[in-house]
Parts: structure tokens; sequence; C-alpha cells
């Protein structure tokens, strides 16, 4: 587990994915996350299905300029405090498709990201890396 | 919900029009009597990320990487079909060696696939524990995968003129013990999701396609076979090597004794896919020859070559969903001068018309599952009730799908 989160978690962290344009391949492996190999629900950390419910923010893909306006209501309705991660190469810098004239990315252009990670498409061990980071931030921000 | 008082009957539901999932943005408006589908409208959107504009600013090794970003899970098949429509206009010859070789991970990604798509069939109708044995077994399918590419999701193992890494001797028993795996596990599976009460309420004579139908609309992949239509490009036109291999058209009625086009066939046909595919790559290994793996390995001179190519060409596949269709053309440049994808979801959109006229609401997202597109295309929804709109997202649809599971078991 990453560094400076206590021995028992104050609260159980959920996240919400969104998937603003991205091939499915960050998908496939977030699911993967859940699933019985990685099983992150044994540390409290679950998908939900609506932003309102969600500590953290799981964004793929590119975000293509159809999808600029969404990404930025979900995470105006998530509840403070709140965490950004952006899952994915192309979210970061925009990968392959940096240049494409349709897209806005990448995504600290449209809202604040706190915790990068990169790879196209990053292994389950990194994402859960990631929230296990986000964790700490948010941790942190309770403490103070 | 106060007494209408207009003369109008039927809500009017739009999904979509964005789907991140698909390479093609559709949105559909349903019209709802009730509970029941009385018709369905599909409309083809925009294209999205510009990949095929993009690719015509660069050369065709590099767009071989961004073809394999099309889609996540058909990984393999965007560059590979990319691949032999260069090969076709350049005149090279792929060594037999490597035509095995890209045969075992098509069959390896059908199997990936296959074994996802019945997850999330699991997952649609409200039985999770099915959609995480599932992925469990999928995991195995990923090992092999990263065992024999390098890469779990993005493979990166396609080269124009072959492929960019060797199976060796001493890879085979790691392969022969997971689809050993897979056969054991096969028959759990075919007993889940053939015999299982749930799964035979929620998927027999639901999400009808009928023969004519199918033809009419062009669908492609399992979706087709799974009515009775003999389609299938690795036997119709053998690409790779999968002419001398042995292996038939896989329809409902080969198990069943007849074809009824519904979703509970369209589960017969990717099962037994994943016992076809199983049976290739065993057989590829068996017969696999020795002799180079890429016909060009000095990428300089590649490119070159490819720079003085002109003409057309087209790359077909079968991908786990249907047909991939490439068309490139080169005009002695360093980029293509035009470059044309056409994606198997694309053909399988236009049948859920038929598939879902008559239908129930809690059944669009098993039925448009069985097509094999991704369900985030039902996020979005809105019901539109006399002007007065209210959404309608994907878990609500999901919830009210698992409740048809339970008030049908009750």
């Amino acid at each position: 587990m990453a560094k400076g989160l206590t021995k028992a978690f104050k609260k159980a962290l959920w996240v919400y994915h969104c998937n603003s344009g991205s091939c499915n391949g960050c998908d496939i492996e977030i699911i993967a996350a859940l699933c019985p190999r990685y099983d992150v629900e044994r540390f409290g950390i679950k998908l939900v299905g609506s932003p309102r419910h969600a500590d953290a923010l799981l964004v793929t893909g590119p975000v293509t300029r159809q999808m600029v306006d969404k990404v930025k209501r979900i995470y105006e309705q998530m509840p403070d405090p709140k965490a950004v991660i952006c899952v994915g190469n192309c979210g970061n810098t925009g990968d392959v498709f940096y240049e494409s004239y349709n897209l806005v990315g990448p995504i600290d252009n449209i809202i604040p990201v706190d915790v990068h990670v990169i790879g196209c498409p990053p292994r389950p061990e990194a994402i859960i890396n990631a929230v296990a980071k986000a964790w700490v931030k948010l941790e942190t921000l309770e403490a103070k | 919900m106060k007494a209408k008082t207009t003369s109008k009957t039927t809500y009017q539901i739009p999904i979509g029009p964005i789907h991140p999932a698909l390479k093609e943005p559709v949105m559909f408006e349903f019209e709802i009597d009730g509970e029941k589908i009385v018709d369905v409208d599909v409309t083809l959107g925009q294209v999205h990320r510009t990949i095929e504009w993009t690719g015509m600013r660069r050369n065709p090794i590099q767009i071989l990487y961004l073809a394999e970003r099309i889609c996540g899970i058909c990984s393999y098949c965007h560059p590979m079909a990319f691949a032999l429509a260069v090969e076709r206009v350049a005149g090279i010859e792929v060594p037999e060696r490597a035509d095995y070789l890209r045969v075992i991970h098509a069959e390896l990604e059908r199997i990936c696939s296959h074994i996802l798509w019945a997850g999330v069939a699991a997952h649609e109708i409200g039985f999770d524990s099915v959609l995480f044995f599932t992925w469990q077994i999928r995991e195995k399918a990923l090992d092999l995968t990263e065992y024999l590419t390098g890469n779990r999701v993005t493979k990166a193992i396609t080269m124009i003129g072959g492929v960019r890494r060797d199976i060796t001797k001493d890879m085979y028993p790691m392969i022969h013990e997971t689809m050993n795996y897979f056969k054991d596990n096969f028959e759990k599976l075919r007993h889940i999701y053939l015999d299982d009460k749930t799964f035979k309420m929620r998927s027999q004579g639901c999400g009808i396609l009928t023969k004519e139908d199918a033809l009419k609309l062009c669908a492609c992949g399992p979706t087709t076979r799974a009515s009775g239509v003999k389609k299938d490009v690795r036997l119709d036109q053998p690409y790779f090597a999968f002419g001398d291999l042995d292996f038939d058209y896989v329809t409902p009625d080969v198990l069943t004794g007849e074809v009824n086009g519904d979703v509970y066939d369209r589960i017969i046909v990717r099962l037994l896919e994943v016992k076809q595919s199983i049976d290739l790559i065993e057989q590829c290994l068996d017969k696999i020859p020795a002799g180079d793996i890429v016909s060009e390995p000095k990428i300089p001179k590649l490119l070159a070559t490819l720079k003085k190519a002109k003409g057309e060409g087209i790359g077909r596949m079968e991908a786990p969903r249907g047909e991939v269709f490439h068309y490139v053309k080169l005009t002695e440049q360093e980029a293509p001068y035009s470059w044309k994808v056409r994606a198997p979801t694309y053909n399988n959109i236009l049948p859920w018309i038929p598939m879902l006229r008559g239908e129930q609401i809690a059944d669009i997202p098993i039925v448009a599952a069985s097509t094999d597109p991704c369900m985030s295309c039902t996020n979005r929804v809105a019901v539109v009730d006399n002007g007065k709109k209210y959404a309608l997202n994907k878990e609500e649809l999901h919830r009210m799908s698992v409740e048809k599971t339970r008030r049908l078991m009750a």
C-alpha cells in the first residue's frame, strides 16, 4: 500500500469511472482490477454508478469535443473532498491521437488532475496504486 | 403519475448519440408503449477521434500503432487488417511461419473477446457471480497473451509482412497448459450458459433476428451466424493460414439442431467459437513450419518499399465481432492517400431494430449486448414524457433488467 496511509482506512473509497472517448483498453483493465485476480473490493474500493456517491473520479480517454461538458459536469457533481485520477496515456498527453482536431484534452486542461497513470493501457496494478495515492490525498485533506 | 389528457400513448426514449466505446457514435430512438418497444430508429453520427484523418499524416508503420488503438478489445484485428491491405498494395509476401503465428494470435484474441462478452452478457441480466467467474478465466488468456506478445491489451505484435515476435518451442508448454485450462472450464461455462434456468428464461425467444433480416441488414460475425447465415471470412476468403486448417461454420444447429436467431443462439455460437479457437490454436502448433517471421526485418528498408508502392488494397478479417474491413490507397507518398476502416459493430447496429421491436425496455441491455457492442452505449438515456424530460441512465436500465430476472425467477 502507498506510504502515508493509516493502517486501518477511515472509510471505503468509492470510485466513479468516466469514459471520455477512450478505446476501451483502459476500461477493461479497470474492470479487470475489480475481478477476482486483483479484487480491489477487499480494500473497500468500489465502482459506483453516480458521481454523487464518489470520492474519486477515474477518467479514461482523450476527451473528445462532445464529451468536454459531460466530464466537467461529472466533476462538478462530485462532493468535496474529491480526487481525480487520469488513467491512460491519451488522457495525460493525447498519446497517438495528439494531433487530432476533435480532441480537447489533455484532461489537465479541463479539470484538475491529482494522479496521472501512464500506460497504454496501464496494468491493473498501476490503477490500484493510483487509487491508493488518491486515498492518501483525501486522508491528508481530512487531517488538516 | 398524473393522468394524461393528450391522445399520445407512446413514449420516445432517445439513447446516445455518443457511445465512447463504439467506433461509430450512434443514436437510438425507442418508441415505447408502457414496457413494450413499439419501434426503434437508429441514427449514425460522425466519427470521433479522427483516426483516419490522423492516419493520412503518418507512415504505414506508425499507423499500425494508431490502428491498434481504434479498439482496445480488437487491438489485434485492426492493425492486422491494415497490414493485409498494405501488403496487397505493395505486393509483400508473408512468410508461411508468420501466417501461422498470425492465426494463433487472432484466435487467442477471439477467446479473450468472447469470454469477456460472456461475462458482460451475464452482468446485463444481473448474474454478477458469472461475470466474475468468466473474467477469472479470461485472466488466464491475458496471461498467455502477455507471455506471447509482452502486453496484456495492446499487443503491438503486428508488422507489415509478418509479426514481431516468434513463438519458440519452449513456449509450447505454457500454450498447451492454458488451452487445457480452457477445455477444463469449457464444460462448466457451457453448463452455466446453456442449461441454467435464468439464462434460458432471459435469452430464449428474446431479440430474434431472422435469417432474412440478417441477410438484408448485412449483419456479420457471430450475430449473423446465430441466425443461420453461413458467413465467415476465415472460410469464405481464407487469409493467413486458415486455408490449411480444418474447421467449419459455427451455427447454433450444430448443437441444438434448430436455428432461432435469438439471444440464446448467439450465446451458443460464441461458446462454440471459443472451442473452435482452442482447436485452431492446437492445429497451428502442430502444423507450424520453420522459417522467417517477417519478410523484411529492416524497418527503414520496408518503409522505402512502401514509399514506392502505388495502388489500392483491402484487408478483410474475421474479428471476434464480425468482419473488419480496411481500405488503403497508397500513392508513392510517405503517408497513405486514403485509409478507411469499417468495424463489425457498424453492420451489427441496424439488426438491433428488428431485434428490439416488440421487446420490453428491460430487455434492451441483453439484446443490445448480444451483438457485442460495448454497453456504455446506454449511458445518457433521456425519457421524454410529454415534453417533460427525465434521464434514465445505464444503471437504471441495468436495475430494470435485474428486476426482470427476479420477477421471472419468482
